[in-house]
């Protein structure tokens, strides 16, 4: 055989293993990428699979929240008037006045009244609670909610009246322990004392 | 002869190289796609996991419908016991 021959056939072996080597390399990365398609594609099949009955509940729920949302606003709204319902809002969650109740398109345009800078929320509950409430006695078909002076002098009489106007009469409180000025003798039994304060022995008194 | 020889010299000098390179560009292409696919499989697998809480969605569906109706329950009382504002 030539030379040239044998060039020949070495040439030609050389490019049938270099396609052997890419072309096997390339079937086995090709192979890679089919199982890890075939992991996103059974992945992604039980995405839909979970997802699919999200967007009913979701409606549904959307649906039970925006009827919570119109009662509670009609309500708020029927018994406390547009304006002061905006402001109990505003009170509530600063700067909601604005975005306004949502089934009601005029309450963007109120004025909100500056309630929960007077009283706190704890003291607004008790007031929209009935108009019978301390803070409402004043004046109890009036704006008692910004009725400060009237609302917190109402509220003293809660407490009893002695600590209102006499102060100094309130019974002082009991001192206690070893070093008290008061020391009481043991007694016989339990709940019986030897001896009634400011009288005789048990027993003389009767 | 000559011919044969300038066949051989463009065998092996021209058409083995463009070969060679061809191939290995194919190559490289395949061997880049197996990371982004590992990764979209990992992804999926991990957004799967993910939606495993969403049959506790039925649960809140039937919380938000008591609730809401003893929100209603609440407002119906407090409408009769209540005065409206006008």
């Amino acid at each position: 055989m030539p030379a040239a021959g044998v060039v020949l056939i070495v040439a030609v072996v050389l490019i049938v293993l270099a396609l052997v080597y890419y072309l096997v390399s390339t079937i086995a990365a090709l192979r890679q990428i089919t199982s890890g398609l075939d992991e996103a594609i059974a992945a992604v099949g039980e995405i839909i699979e979970k997802s699919a009955p999200v967007n009913e509940i979701v409606v549904d729920i959307n649906g039970n929240l925006d009827a919570g949302v119109d009662l509670l606003e009609g309500l708020l709204v029927k018994k406390a008037g547009l304006v002061d319902a905006v402001g109990l809002v505003d009170g509530l969650y600063p700067g909601a006045a604005e975005a306004g109740l949502r089934n009601f398109p005029d309450s963007q345009t109120v004025r909100a009244p500056r309630i929960s800078e007077v009283y706190t929320k704890g003291t607004l509950t008790l007031a929209r609670l009935g108009r019978e409430a301390p803070i409402a006695a004043a004046s109890p078909a009036g704006d008692v909610l910004r009725n400060v002076e009237g609302g917190s002098l109402e509220a003293r009489l809660l407490y009893p009246e002695v600590r209102q106007s006499r102060p100094d009469r309130l019974a002082r409180s009991p001192v206690i322990g070893t070093d008290s000025p008061e020391q009481y003798e043991p007694s016989d039994e339990p709940g019986v004392r030897r001896r009634m304060p400011n009288r005789g022995p048990a027993g003389e008194s009767g | 002869m000559i011919l044969w020889w300038i066949g051989n010299a463009l065998l092996l000098l021209v058409i083995l190289p463009v070969v060679v390179l061809l191939l290995r560009g194919v190559l490289d292409a395949a061997r880049s796609i197996v990371p982004s696919v590992g990764r979209i499989a990992a992804a999926a697998s991990a957004g799967s996991k993910d939606l495993d809480a969403a049959p506790l969605l039925l649960t809140t569906q039937e919380q938000v419908k008591q609730t809401v109706e003893v929100v209603a329950n609440y407002g119906g009382s407090l409408d009769v016991i209540l005065d409206d504002a006008d």
